[in-house]
């Protein structure tokens, strides 16, 4: 059997080097006259171990890592071809505990497969779901989805199947599905991720949801600052075409579906959902007001599903093993596996499926190992730029919804960023507001002035001029910005800067008393 | 100058008979440009209003609108560093304010010798190995390395 080497081609793992690498075993492969596959997979998640090489063997798949081009001469004297130890070996991928740990529905193929490959995403238990779902009625569809629990991975968690239901019941000559892939939130990669390592899951949920609600076009919209995961799209996209997994009849069903990729344009706002349907009319990335749902009029003025990629990507699972085999996992509304992005100054940073219901503490301190730079943890945050400063003393949430909510927090598209103790949390909240500010979309004045002023004001703060009334003027133009605001831009823009000022207050203090304290 | 506008006009024109078919085609018309030319010329903005029968005043509201479209040619390399959430916690700060420094040029400016442009970014997903670059569309992870750093100033100057 020739030998198959797996080889990152993940962007994580691309910024690690992982082309490097691959040019390297190339060449060493050549120069000892060995023949061997190469298979450039997604990444297993586990990026302090990039780039993660592993050999196929007789006992199962064999890593090594991190991987440099210049091991790699040692690595094929060590016979790391058969699975020879090496001081870069991590013995069986799968033993490995951040990996076993992890409950993998979404992301069950993620970093196994060749993206690319259709044989390999059928082998894998692909394309399952899609085929059971031309055999179901799209009332039937809908009913699994929403039984199943699944809500919005994109942050806002609205149950999927009600904005599916909305849709199949719209009377309309056309309906479509958008895909929001831009993935703007910092600490969040895991549409990158799968786009990039399983794409066909992702056109599978979309061609799943088109029959489920009677649409027949799909737009994916991707970020322009994702460009791997744009190639890769585009290409599983000619593939499935070509397999008839898209196309007039899809698997040989009298349904009709296909899609095109879109690219953003540097817009953070274009992740709201309305604002991204206007950039893909060609028309300035603005929210809209609603009503009306985009899921009556949506995308052109007609009905339109849109959900996030991991939403979209969860749904095949669901239809292969059915609702109830999905809704067992979670906890009290949080049903299902949500993949958690552990990111920011952290020793094992990464992207871990779990059930919901494990606490902020076992994901900061247990599956990330604390911080990257051994020091303690002083703050994580969230949900991205939009999410709460979590202190230690909150360490006991459960990863949940609501547990979040009644914290005054969020999960968002549940990115974590954690930061040590030399963070400053008066510079955290207000880089908040000044990314409000550059990102606003300027259709409400909470958001498009708010944000501004509210730079102005902790710069006060921060200059020791008035403090204490500068921070009750921060605290109130935030209760603006929050009922205020049209979208969560300017909504939740409040929640890292009180959370900061609520949790970290000793950081607000007059710069004196803070340099006394020191 | 009066012929290469005319030429930029007669590409432009070319470029929207291709993708005027797209549903909303002045995103993907808009990138094509960019990619042609580098920029978005000002003589490209009346010829797709006039092809997308759109005002003038909107084609320019949508390019200004968006961060990518750049009115100017960029430098010979781009150079983008995350400055999000993510990678602050990992030092990107510090990072940028020694590019700042080895290069001569802040952030949204071109070397004199138009070698790089220096460009801030809000998040290129590589947050799990922060902080991290985009050079020419090229990730960089771990850039906070000095001889990523010395890699990087090496590169754009070449």
């Amino acid at each position: 059997m020739k030998p198959r080497i797996y080889i990152p081609g993940d962007s994580g793992a691309l910024a690690l080097g992982a082309d490097k690498v691959a040019k390297a075993i190339t060449s060493e492969l050549s120069a000892r006259g060995l023949v061997a596959e190469i298979v450039r997979n997604g990444s297993r998640g586990m990026f302090w171990l990039e780039p993660l090489v592993e050999v196929q063997t007789t006992t199962g798949r064999v890593a090594y890592g991190p991987v440099k081009a210049k091991d790699v001469a040692s690595l094929f004297d060590a016979g790391f071809l058969t699975g020879g130890a090496h001081a870069k070996s991590l013995g069986t991928t799968e033993d490995l505990p951040f990996l076993k740990a992890q409950t993998r529905l979404t992301f069950a193929r993620c970093g196994l497969t060749d993206p690319l490959s259709l044989e390999d995403y059928r082998a894998h238990g692909g394309l399952r779901g899609l085929e059971r779902a031309v055999a179901m009625a799209p009332a039937e569809i809908v009913k699994t989805v929403t039984e199943s629990g699944l809500r919005g991975r994109g942050g806002a968690g609205f149950p999927t199947g009600i904005k599916w239901n909305t849709v199949l019941n719209a009377v309309a000559d056309r309906k479509y599905i958008v895909c929001n892939a831009d993935e703007g939130d910092s600490a969040t990669f895991a549409d990158r991720m799968i786009m990039e390592g399983d794409p066909f899951v992702l056109i599978e949920g979309m061609a799943i949801a088109g029959i489920a609600t009677g649409a027949t076009k799909g737009f994916v919209y991707i970020r322009s600052e994702y460009p791997h995961a744009v190639r890769a799209m585009e290409k599983a996209i000619v593939i499935a075409r070509s397999y008839g997994m898209l196309g007039p009849a899809v698997l040989g069903s009298p349904n009709a579906f296909d899609m095109e990729v879109r690219v953003g344009a540097g817009a953070y706002v274009c992740g709201e959902e309305t604002s991204l349907l206007n950039s893909l009319e060609g028309k300035r990335g603005v929210v809209r007001a609603k009503p009306p749902l985009p899921a009556i009029q949506g995308l052109f003025g007609k009905p339109t599903v849109i959900n996030n990629v991991i939403s979209l990507a969860s749904v095949p699972v669901i239809l292969d093993k059915g609702a109830e085999h999905y809704k067992n996992f979670g906890m009290g509304r949080s049903r299902g596996t949500i993949p958690i992005q552990i990111a920011g100054n952290v020793k094992h940073g990464g992207l871990f499926e779990a059930a919901f219901g494990m606490t902020l503490g076992e994901i900061v301190d247990g599956i990330g190992g604390g911080t990257a730079t051994g020091r303690p943890v002083k703050a994580v945050q969230v949900g991205g730029p939009l999410g709460a400063y979590f202190p230690r003393a909150l360490f006991d949430t459960p990863f949940d919804y609501e547990a979040f909510a009644a914290k005054d927090g969020l999960i968002g598209h549940a990115g974590i960023t954690v930061f040590d103790d030399t963070a400053d949390m008066l510079k955290q909240a207000r880089f908040a507001m000044e990314f409000c500010a550059i990102e606003s979309c300027g259709k409400c004045t909470p958001c498009r002035i708010g944000s501004t002023r509210g730079v102005e004001t902790i710069d006060r703060i921060s200059a020791g001029i008035e403090p204490e009334k500068n921070l009750a003027l921060v605290t109130d133009l935030c209760n603006t910005m929050k009922f205020g605001s049209l979208c969560a831009l300017g909504g939740f823009t409040p929640y890292p800067v009180m959370s900061a000022i609520k949790h970290f207050g000793e950081d607000f203090a007059p710069k004196p008393v803070r340099e006394a304290a020191e | 100058m009066q012929q290469a506008g005319t030429q930029i006009a007669a590409r432009t024109a070319e470029i929207i008979s291709e993708l005027r078919g797209l549903e909303g085609p002045l995103l993907p018309i808009l990138h094509e440009i960019q990619h042609q030319f580098g920029h978005v010329p000002a003589e490209s903005l009346p010829v797709i209003a006039q092809a997308l029968n759109i005002s003038n005043a909107e084609v320019h509201g949508v390019v200004t609108f968006y961060h990518d479209y750049r009115k100017e040619p960029a430098g010979r390399h781009v150079l983008k560093l995350c400055q999000a959430e993510a990678c602050q916690s990992m030092g990107s700060d510090a990072v940028a304010a020694k590019l700042k420094q080895l290069l001569g040029i802040g952030f949204h400016e071109t070397t004199k010798d138009g070698s790089v442009t220096l460009e801030p970014v809000y998040c290129l997903g590589l947050c799990a190995c922060a902080p991290s670059a985009m050079l020419d569309g090229e990730v960089i992870g771990r850039v906070s390395d000095p001889e990523t750093i010395d890699e990087i100033v090496e590169a754009v100057r070449g």
